[in-house]
């Protein structure tokens, strides 16, 4: 195994997490503005296609954080847009990163059915 | 306790009440929680690479079995504790998405299974697919007319 890569993973994470804990403390921006714009941010990089060379230098370091989400939605996006034209634009994203979106409903579902509610101690 | 006179012995009072500014401990415990979640997204990466998976269906795997491990540690109200602690470690990963679509569906359980869980696993989640979405839809567009992919990184 590569373990050389693993620690890059770790450290190029763990740099893009202070950067969304430096938002959090520093600004009034709610968790969830903060996931949009990371989003939103990932899919401009993925766009421009930048954000590959940070995946080929740090590989899950890039992609598990949500700026991945965003680069695999630009990514396909592009790719479904060179086989089929602007049908692939609208196609394109979804299909690439569906087995995210799927799991993470499908698993959410499962789990918010399955477990109980905590109730809240003030 | 002697009863505070100036302004100056009031600062240091405080001073010495309050902890110190928590962001750097913030911070650090974002970096290693986060490293950490990315490290063994990589980890998994590698055994899937070593099974002879490509890496496109690598990275989906990673970011599934990321995705069950957070909904079921958020199911057993595990997630959160971690969350309170990483603050943006665990919000920013591919976790912090599962978490937020699971702890607001477990919490309006109440209202019933399709307004309730279906309707409010989307409040966060929501936002976040429909900007993902939609500027991805943009992006596509602009890369018709534009061609970005040879803007070259200097």
């Amino acid at each position: 195994m590569d373990w050389y890569m693993v620690l890059k993973a770790f450290v190029t994470g763990g740099i893009i997490c202070i950067i969304g804990q430096i938002l959090i403390d520093k600004t009034k921006l709610t968790p969830a503005r903060i996931l949009v714009a990371y989003v939103t941010l990932g899919v401009i990089l993925g766009g421009l296609g930048w954000y590959k060379y940070l995946i080929d230098f740090a590989g899950c370091g890039a992609t598990v954080p949500l700026t991945g989400f965003g680069s695999l939605l630009a990514k396909g996006t592009i790719s479904e847009v060179e086989k089929t034209g602007l049908i692939g634009a609208f196609t394109g994203g979804i299909k690439a990163a569906a087995g995210g979106i799927a799991a993470a409903i499908f698993f959410g579902y499962i789990a918010s059915i399955v477990s109980k509610p905590k109730i809240k101690k003030q | 306790m002697k009863p505070i006179q100036s302004k100056e012995e009031y600062q240091t009072y405080v001073d010495q009440k309050t902890p110190n500014s928590p962001i750097i401990k913030n911070c650090f415990n974002a970096f290693w929680v986060g490293g950490l979640i990315c490290a063994i997204g990589q980890i998994i990466f590698e055994i899937c690479k070593m099974r002879g998976i490509d890496e496109t269906n690598s990275y989906t795997i990673v970011s599934m079995i990321l995705v069950f491990c957070s909904a079921f540690l958020t199911g057993l109200n595990i997630f959160n504790k971690i969350g309170k602690f990483a603050g943006a470690g665990s919000l920013i990963p591919i976790t912090g998405f599962a978490n937020s679509i699971v702890s607001p569906a477990m919490e309006y359980k109440s209202e019933g299974y399709v307004m309730g869980v279906g309707a409010k696993m989307f409040t966060v989640a929501g936002p976040v697919l429909v900007y993902g979405i939609s500027s991805s839809i943009i992006i596509g567009i602009i890369y018709i007319i534009f061609n970005t992919q040879n803007l070259i990184l200097v």
